[in-house]
């Protein structure tokens, strides 16, 4: 099944978040991850949802969305930057530490936490630059780590 | 003007024309009550036997009439009551407005007496709910309900109310009820698509559904049926669209469809499904349905869309705009051969027998009725085979005569209907037709029958089985009868109905059948009614075709021996 991005454009209103994920388990829809925050504008806020699925339960989705009140644009991004952040902990020893630290270099991650064995980093990348950054790190053992989904905007 | 939020509530009904509600009081809504006391030579109230009823009644009358039906009903309790209600709506689309009380803003979110969060559990069945936070947005919020229950795609919206607001005080100013949300336009390439497969067809097939109804179509729909000569089919909810006695009606398809309508769908090469979700009890294995057959699927929900089959083309907008629009592309089509085929065509429909014991047939007493009302009352149904039967042997000439639960399939229903369908058309037949199952689920709704005075005919078809399920078991679970055979109840109608003051018939004879039914009629002019009609519990509801099978080849006879 291929992953789909869509941004949709919502009220910034009590329970919206909730109709929307509703929407996906009541219809069986599977979701990879959903980011949602305010806009420029207070009122409206976007939500970035990555879906597993075809094409025709694309279609089914966007169409879904759209019959709730609340939800007002729904865009499936074909062309767009993609970004995703990432909080990670590894290491187990000060050597560990120093390791870790040169891999962080070379991905531009920044050490935000750091103990005698272990350290916390923070990356910002595409999902497939954190998906390979999390894999250098796994044999220092990672302790844990949160990453936050991905939110994406359309190139103009 | 300053006015109390119970005041705006009422004020905010009769803007929107609402001058008839459903509801049940209690201690979250007695602000409300109490405004509907005040203004009670302006807004007619009636009280049922239980929330449940009232929602059915608000939506029988919303089907029956096409105008938003409204609901009131106390929190906890009184609010879940509704749910059935609403879902029943729900899948249906039928426009209700739905007014559930709460504790006040000080009580919420604490479990509080009789509090429930209603927003919360109907979300998924309704189009969309609020609760309201501050009473300088009631009003706002009820007409935006009321807009959002009948535009597009129509359903239920919720507005749950915390009591301090029903007591607070705002402004108040009164407006015009607003026109639904507008629809995109239509487009011009998908109508010009469908007129060029109606051009090039040689063997269409007209399908309608409930859409056709909701959107006040039928005279579009008939023009559509004379120009492309074709015959028609509906869906159980689209019933009534086409007026069943015309010659290019062949009656319903799917699971208990006629061997013609089963007929005309595997043999056409142009199938138009119109204002129709093509539920699965239509479809049967969709992998098959209409394989010899492009399909254009016209519906007001582009959602609907390749959802439950894949179609050739669609044209996404209101059925009465899009037929519009299409009759003007389309130039008067002959295919004399493909309708005398299939118009002219005797397909086997079977016919019911009764037993030396128990004669009388659901067929011979729908009939009877049809003739007897010029097919002209509103029946409603319950579930189950007295549904199959209203909807096969009774024919309907208009839309907004045929009130049954075809979505949710909901037992106890029909009864709350009629009596909402009856008082949003008091000068018509309304006749529940109901099984002895279904109609034990809801008679507490004999009482506000009669309290009311409101003169429905309820027809009880008593085999003592839940005929429905019954079949199936004979059919699928070898004749394991498991808790569906209700003979230990042993109930005298004719003394049920006496004691909720309505008179009661019975049927037992083919002899009784003209007689009884035409003095349930005259009874009706002036009281409810009740009647009983004995048969036996081994009728089966038929043509079938079993669930998930290909719609070919309808099952026409079960034999009870093997």
């Amino acid at each position: 099944m291929k992953e789909y991005v869509l941004s949709v454009k919502v009220a910034n209103n009590n329970g919206v978040l909730l109709r929307v994920a509703s929407l996906f388990s009541r219809r069986f829809f599977n979701i990879k991850s959903l980011n949602v925050a305010e806009t420029e504008t207070p009122e409206i806020s976007r939500m970035t949802i990555v879906v597993a699925g075809d094409r025709k339960i694309l279609e089914q989705i966007k169409n879904q969305l759209l019959k709730l009140y609340e939800v007002q644009e729904v865009n499936i991004l074909d062309n767009a930057v993609c970004r995703e952040h990432i909080l990670i902990r590894a290491g187990r020893s000060e050597d560990d530490r120093h390791k870790i630290i040169e891999i962080a270099n070379l991905y531009r991650a920044k050490p935000v936490d750091i103990h005698p064995d272990s350290i916390m980093v923070e990356l910002t990348g595409e999902p497939a630059k954190i998906d390979s950054f999390i894999d250098l790190l796994k044999p220092f053992g990672i302790v844990k780590m949160v990453r936050s989904g991905i939110s994406a905007l359309e190139r103009d | 003007m300053k006015l109390s939020g119970s005041d705006i509530i009422v004020e905010c009904l009769l803007e929107q024309g609402a001058d008839t509600v459903f509801g049940y009081p209690g201690g979250a809504v007695l602000n409300i009550y109490d405004s509907l006391y005040k203004y009670s030579d302006k807004i007619h109230h009636i009280i049922t036997s239980h929330e449940q009823g009232a929602c059915h009644a608000a939506d029988g009358y919303a089907r029956s009439t096409g105008r938003t039906g409204v609901v009131i009903a106390t929190s906890g309790p009184g609010a879940t009551n509704l749910i059935t209600g609403i879902a029943t709506a729900y899948m249906d689309s039928v426009p209700l407005v739905a007014i559930t009380g709460n504790v006040s803003r000080n009580l919420l979110g604490l479990d509080s007496f009789q509090e429930v969060d209603i927003t919360g559990i109907t979300m998924p069945i309704t189009k969309h709910n609020f609760i309201v936070q501050n009473v300088e947005d009631l009003a706002d919020t009820i007409r935006l309900a009321f807009r959002i229950a009948s535009s597009g795609r129509k359903g239920p919206v919720l507005i749950d109310i915390p009591k301090d607001i029903t007591a607070a005080f705002a402004e108040y100013e009164k407006q015009p009820a607003q026109a639904p949300f507008e629809l995109p336009e239509l487009d011009n390439a998908d109508l010009d698509r469908a007129a060029e497969l109606i051009k090039n067809s040689v063997r269409p097939y007209i399908y309608t559904g409930g859409g056709v109804i909701a959107s006040d179509a039928s005279e579009e729909l008939k023009r559509l049926a004379e120009l492309c000569d074709a015959p028609v089919s509906s869906s159980l909810m689209g019933q009534g669209a086409y007026d069943e006695t015309d010659r290019r009606y062949i009656g319903m398809l799917g699971m208990h469809g006629t061997v013609k309508a089963a007929y005309a769908l595997n043999h056409c090469d142009l199938f138009i499904g119109i204002g129709t979700r093509f539920s699965d009890r239509v479809t049967g294995d969709t992998s098959v349905f209409g394989k010899n057959a492009k399909i254009i699927h016209i519906d007001i929900d582009p959602a609907e869309f390749n959802k439950n089959i894949d179609v050739y083309t669609t044209v996404s907008g209101d059925v009465k705009a899009v037929l519009s629009a299409l009759c003007e592309k389309i130039e008067q089509k002959h295919n004399p051969e493909w309708c005398s085929e299939v118009l002219d065509g005797d397909f086997g429909e079977p016919v019911q027998q009764g037993t030396e014991e128990l004669p009388v047939t659901p067929q011979a007493v729908i009939s009877k009725l049809d003739e007897l009302t010029n097919g002209e009352a509103v029946i409603s149904t319950e579930v189950g085979q007295n549904q199959m039967w209203a909807a096969q042997y009774y024919n309907y000439r208009k839309p907004r005569h045929f009130i049954s639960s075809g979505g949710l399939g909901t037992m106890g229903f029909g009864l709350g209907a009629s009596l909402g369908a009856k008082v949003g058309n008091p000068d018509k037949t309304v006749v529940n037709i109901a099984g002895d199952g279904s109609f034990a689920m809801n008679l507490n709704e004999l009482i506000t029958a009669s309290a009311h005075g409101i003169n429905i005919i309820q027809l009880v078809i008593n085999n003592h089985v839940l005929g429905m399920v019954r079949q199936w078991q004979r059919l699928f679970y070898e004749k394991h009868f498991s808790q569906t055979t209700l003979d230990a109840r042993h109930i005298d109608y004719v003394k049920l109905g006496e004691a909720f003051g309505i008179k009661t018939l019975v049927i037992e004879k083919n002899e009784d059948i003209q007689p009884v039914l035409s003095e349930a009629l005259e009874i009706s002019k002036s009281a409810p009614v009740m009647v009983e009609v004995r048969i036996d519990r081994d009728i089966n509801v038929l043509p079938m075709i079993p669930a998930g099978k290909p719609v070919v080849d309808p099952i026409t006879a079960i034999s009870l021996d093997d």
